[in-house]
């Protein structure tokens, strides 16, 4: 008797901790990311029959809200998937030791593996893009044909395409002719465009006057009703909201937000109307959206970084990363993958949308990377929703919000370097 | 003769031997701490508990509100004094929240003030109303009482659901003024209706709860008490505020503190409902505390703590008026009752 329980109060004590070869994968849909890494989990399994690997599929809230809680306190996952890379990348493992081939992954994912490295002169391996996206904007494409108003071209300015839309919106009574998601990432790909540096000379996070141009045109929108108030308007904080349901719905003629939204416009629009992805429009900085994306990231508080690194190493290998990249419908980080083509088995419409999508990877501004790479950028994101949204809300002015902006942003670097 | 059944026997047995166990102990540990003393032993799982999840919950707070940096280990973040209080407080103006470096927890003061002045008096007044028509004798009041008490029962963030539903745009109030030929409303996002709503929402979700205080209330006034007033003539009026109101009085006392309290710390309705928007109209100070600790990427935990104990120490002196005032209601009601 005694024999049994001291044997349970030692399984207990056991189970508690985590099992040797068990890995705990933390994940968050765009589309169907988490099912797919499902599948290639069974995969894995049966060629390392010694690891488990247990896949927690969570709402993207609680990566951006609960996950960092978590592994301040040193507790959380094994592998996350993450979007904001280099907020977090102090709690990385580098898995360099545990990856059959480093230099294979820096020749493939080379591009992105900085936007995971806590400093630059780091050359560790953290993690791997599940999707590379890009922002964008999306066009009801049967509303212009009803309204016999011709498409802007692709080196538009973003002047040419809210005149455009307006005009359609008017012509096929639609309340409202653009529409931004609710987030600082957006925003700064078209403030980009409009000459946005982002930092200033010494480096550190700035609002330039390209910056307040696009607040300025942004403002204007929201103010004139080129754009739905309540998006920007309409919550408090820094939260995001994206815009997908009034474009869907047919109440917006452009919608900016971009690549992820492929699969979802796919299932959700259906035939309901046209749609196409448009390059991003023009400005005195270039015609620049915001590259970005999703990463699973290996952390340091994991038990099993052997195991963590095969996992990583296997999604990274060209042929699993490629069908995975064709099953989520998304823009591959890899180089290898993209050079060879992703097979998406999607509509032609989602496929002509990626197209454009891949085609703008190239050519985004220098500073949109930069912005991208920051450790943090979130510190422009955040307050730029925020007090653009409260400006709109008629709460304060434009002005007031710029300045706002920057003493927020203040504020919070000092506090993270501290 | 009553002879105890073995079924009775049984347990009186075992409680005299359990006991008998822990008298050996118990005599051991009085000689040890002296008769005086003793009864900290029976009170120490209690402290222990409250120690671990409140006072040490407090004392890490008062750490966090002295130290700045976006560090969540204490032993990580430098000591700054009172510069977290110093940035909170840092105005030209303090009637004016955009003259403040932190506008947003101005206006979250601001708004959580006139909240809770408007859903307290509102509250009351509705919960009072409502107390003294359930108590007559109308026709379903058993009914009633259950159809005004079951909101209390539901999760405050489906009681926000619910009315997301009914008040977003394409919600069922629109559909409805719609119907009836009017042009639809941007409820939510629109800041004067927003707040006004947010208010309504509180008092549907937590009146059955003030409600039924105040019932009982009335039903502990003697009937006699009526029956006397009824027999000198006196009106309507005159018995409900020379007898009901009086006598209601520290039900009532009771009902406007614990409502202050709870509209001080308004939160998660409202946090589902419109997210603190449009802009900042139903931005109130839990959610800026929240908002500022754990929804941002940089987390500045020392501000979020310092803006934690300014509303403790408000919640502090709420709770001393009540308990000086109910005390006050207590001798004063006896002392009608004696007389």
């Amino acid at each position: 008797m005694l024999r049994t329980t001291v044997a349970l109060a030692i399984a207990s004590v056991v189970t508690s901790f985590a099992l040797a070869g068990e890995i705990r994968v933390q994940c968050y849909s765009d589309g169907n990311e988490c099912e797919v890494t499902q599948e290639l989990v069974k995969r894995f399994e049966s060629q390392n029959a010694d690891v488990k690997v247990l896949i927690d599929k969570v709402p993207y809230k609680a990566v951006l809200e609960t996950l960092p809680v978590q592994l301040a306190a040193g507790e959380g996952p094994d592998i996350a998937r993450v979007t904001d890379l280099g907020g977090l990348s102090r709690y990385y493992l580098d898995i360099t030791p545990y990856v059959k081939d480093p230099k294979a992954w820096e020749a493939n994912f080379g591009q992105t593996l900085k936007w995971m490295r806590p400093t630059p002169s780091d050359k560790g391996i953290y993690g791997m893009m599940t999707q590379l996206t890009v922002t964008g904007p999306f066009v009801n494409k049967t509303l212009f044909e009803q309204a016999k108003v011709p498409m802007p071209g692709p080196k538009a300015t973003w002047d040419e395409w809210a005149a455009a839309t307006r005009q359609v919106a008017k012509a096929t009574q639609v309340p409202y002719a653009m529409a931004f998601d609710r987030s600082g990432h957006r925003f700064t790909g078209a403030a980009i465009s409009q000459g946005a540096k982002v930092f200033d000379a010494k480096g550190n996070l700035a609002i330039d006057d390209g910056f307040k141009a696009m607040a300025k045109k942004f403002y204007d929108w929201n103010r004139d009703g080129t754009m739905p108030k309540e998006v920007w308007g309409g919550v408090g904080g820094s939260t995001y909201r994206d815009a997908f349901e009034e474009f869907a719905n047919g109440r917006v003629v452009l919608y900016l937000s971009g690549s992820w939204q492929v699969a979802r416009m796919e299932k959700q629009i259906g035939r309901n109307f046209d749609w196409v992805v448009v390059p991003n429009p023009c400005g005195p900085g270039g015609c620049t959206g915001l590259p970005g994306g999703a990463a699973f990231v290996a952390l340091k508080r994991t038990k099993n970084p052997k195991d963590v690194g095969r996992f990583l190493d296997f999604l990274a290998s060209d042929a699993v990363y490629a069908e995975y990249m064709a099953k989520t419908d998304n823009i591959p980080a890899s180089t290898a993958v993209a050079k060879k083509g992703v097979d998406y088995n999607i509509a032609p419409a989602a496929k002509s949308a990626l197209g454009v999508f891949v085609g703008q990877v190239g050519s985004l501004s220098p500073v949109a990377y930069e912005i991208q790479g920051y450790k943090y950028n979130r510190a422009l994101f955040n307050p730029t929703a925020q007090r653009l949204g409260q400006a709109v809300a008629g709460e304060m002015t434009l002005d007031d919000a710029l300045k706002r902006i920057s003493a927020d942003i203040d504020e919070q670097v000092k506090a993270a370097s501290k | 003769m009553r002879v105890p059944s073995p079924v009775r026997a049984l347990p009186a047995g075992a409680l005299r031997l359990a006991f008998g166990l822990f008298e050996v102990p118990m005599r051991a540990l009085q000689r040890l701490l002296g008769v005086p003393r003793i009864g900290w032993v029976f009170v120490a799982p209690n402290l222990v508990v409250l120690g671990l999840f409140t006072f040490l919950p407090i004392a890490i707070n008062f750490w966090y509100a002295f130290t700045g940096g976006a560090q969540l280990y204490p032993g990580e973040r430098p000591y700054v004094g009172g510069e977290n209080f110093a940035i909170l407080f840092e105005c030209t103006n303090h009637l004016d929240p955009s003259t403040c470096r932190k506008d947003l927890f101005w206006r979250a003061v601001y708004n959580t003030g006139a909240f809770a002045m408007l859903q307290v008096t509102l509250m009351v007044l509705f919960s009072l109303v409502t107390a003294l028509v359930l108590n007559r004798k109308v026709l379903g009041r058993g009914f009633f009482r259950g159809v005004f008490f079951y909101p209390v029962l539901l999760s405050p963030v489906v009681v926000a659901l619910i009315w997301k539903w009914i008040l977003q745009r394409e919600g069922v109030l629109n559909a409805l003024v719609q119907s009836a030929g009017g042009a639809g409303v941007e409820w939510l996002n629109v800041s004067g209706w927003a707040f006004s709503w947010t208010v309504f929402v509180s008092i549907w979700a937590h009146m059955g709860f003030y409600t039924l205080i105040l019932l009982a209330g009335l039903q502990a006034i003697p009937a006699e008490l009526y029956e006397a007033a009824q027999m000198d003539h006196a009106s309507p009026w005159r018995r409900f505020s020379r007898i009901t109101l009086p006598l209601l009085m520290p039900n009532l006392l009771v009902v406007v503190v614990l409502a202050l309290i709870r509209a001080v710390q308004v939160f998660d309705e409202v946090f589902v409902l419109t997210g603190g928007g449009p802009g900042s109209a139903t931005l109130y100070v839990v959610q800026f505390i929240y908002q500022t600790a754990f929804a941002e990427s940089i987390r500045l935990y020392g501000i979020a703590a310092a803006a934690s104990l300014v509303l403790a120490l408000a919640l502090l002196a709420l709770t001393l008026v009540q308990l000086r005032l109910s005390r006050r209601a207590v001798e004063g009601g006896a002392g009608a009752r004696d007389a």
